[in-house]
């Protein structure tokens, strides 16, 4: 399953909710304010890092581009484009957004 | 113009008063269009000549990061905007010590110079002001 | 309304100022000038360019208050003025220069 998370989680729980309530072997894609979530060194990292170890993580890179980010995303989080987005959700059999 | 004075009407009494005005910015750019309105309206408030400072706090203090490139999400790059501020005599820029730790960031990632403040330093200039208002 | 510029048509808003920024040349310019009754010297063209360069580094156009500070610290004090500007542009240098320059209308003119 293919989860999604745009908000940023300094501003509401969807990540934290997402981390919570996904299973081993789903995928995360940040966008959209999401982005900040897939971040170095802040707050939330090493809870993004820890669910990493059991989920594959993804951001897309034009929003990650969009609000200056692009040397903070923590290693290991796949960098995708539109296209790979749309890749993602065809592979999934269902995508859950928390929004 | 009420709406870009914070409600003070510009009557007789407070023509040619200095009041302080604190625009506080806590959302950050893209996701929502606060930033972008906030900026606005202290721009077009400025031709006030009032006291005027702004401030950047929790997600606020993603607004004046640098290296924003917006042309893959189709959206106006307004970052450099803020560096403009400094002609329209906006000088105040107040950033939270807290919510920068937090992220991670610091004052290098900064596009304009900024005074960086801790929480308790903060409460003490909004107490201070005049006016306040949120974003 | 519309301008034509070399036979190619540059749509603008109800206001007369370029929808599209990057379809600016120097002879939309001097259309967008002629349309304000206007002929460009090179004292307007330093002015026009002026803001294109403020443009260019802040996203905004400029009030007027600022571009006069702004002029005045690059081309000196002779030109950072309102007098020598309004003589330029009698209609507001903020709003007819930024439409001679292919600027939106600057933030805070009504």
């Amino acid at each position: 399953m293919l989860h999604t998370v745009n908000k940023s989680p300094f501003d509401r729980n969807s990540l934290e909710s997402c981390l919570k309530q996904s299973k081993d072997g789903s995928a995360i894609l940040f966008i959209e304010d999401g982005v900040y979530g897939a971040l170095a060194n802040t707050k939330y990292s090493d809870m993004v890092k820890e669910a990493m170890k059991s989920r594959k993580m993804y951001a897309l890179f034009p929003d990650i581009e969009a609000r200056g980010m692009q040397d903070k995303v923590i290693d290991g989080i796949k960098m995708i484009d539109y296209e790979g987005f749309v890749d993602l959700v065809v592979e999934k059999n269902a995508v859950q957004s928390w929004l | 113009m009420n709406e870009t004075t914070g409600g003070i009407a510009m009557d007789d009494e407070s023509e040619g008063t200095i009041k302080k005005f604190m625009y506080i910015n806590r959302k950050a750019p893209y996701g929502t269009v606060y930033a972008l309105e906030a900026l606005e309206v202290v721009l077009i408030a400025a031709a006030f000549d009032q006291d005027v400072s702004m401030v950047f706090c929790d997600d606020g203090v993603y607004q004046i990061v640098k290296g924003q490139h917006t042309k893959f999400i189709d959206v106006k790059n307004f970052s450099p905007t803020y560096r403009a501020l400094e002609g329209y005599d906006v000088e105040k820029l107040y950033v939270s010590k807290e919510s920068m730790d937090e992220r991670g960031l610091a004052e290098d990632d900064l596009l304009v110079d900024v005074e960086i403040v801790d929480n308790a330093k903060m409460a003490d200039l909004m107490e201070d002001q005049d006016v306040v208002l949120s974003f | 309304m519309p301008i034509e510029v070399n036979g190619k048509t540059l749509e603008t808003d109800e206001e007369g100022y370029l929808s599209n920024l990057s379809e600016w040349t120097e002879d939309a310019a001097k259309v967008l000038a002629e349309s304000e009754g206007l002929e460009m010297s090179d004292d307007h063209w330093q002015i026009v360019n002026f803001l294109r360069e403020y443009y260019n580094e802040y996203q905004i156009a400029p009030a007027v208050r600022v571009l006069t500070k702004a002029v005045g610290k690059k081309l000196g004090k002779e030109k950072g003025n309102s007098k020598y500007l309004y003589e330029l542009f009698p209609y507001g240098p903020g709003k007819q220069a930024c439409k001679i320059a292919g600027l939106p209308k600057p933030t805070g003119c009504v």
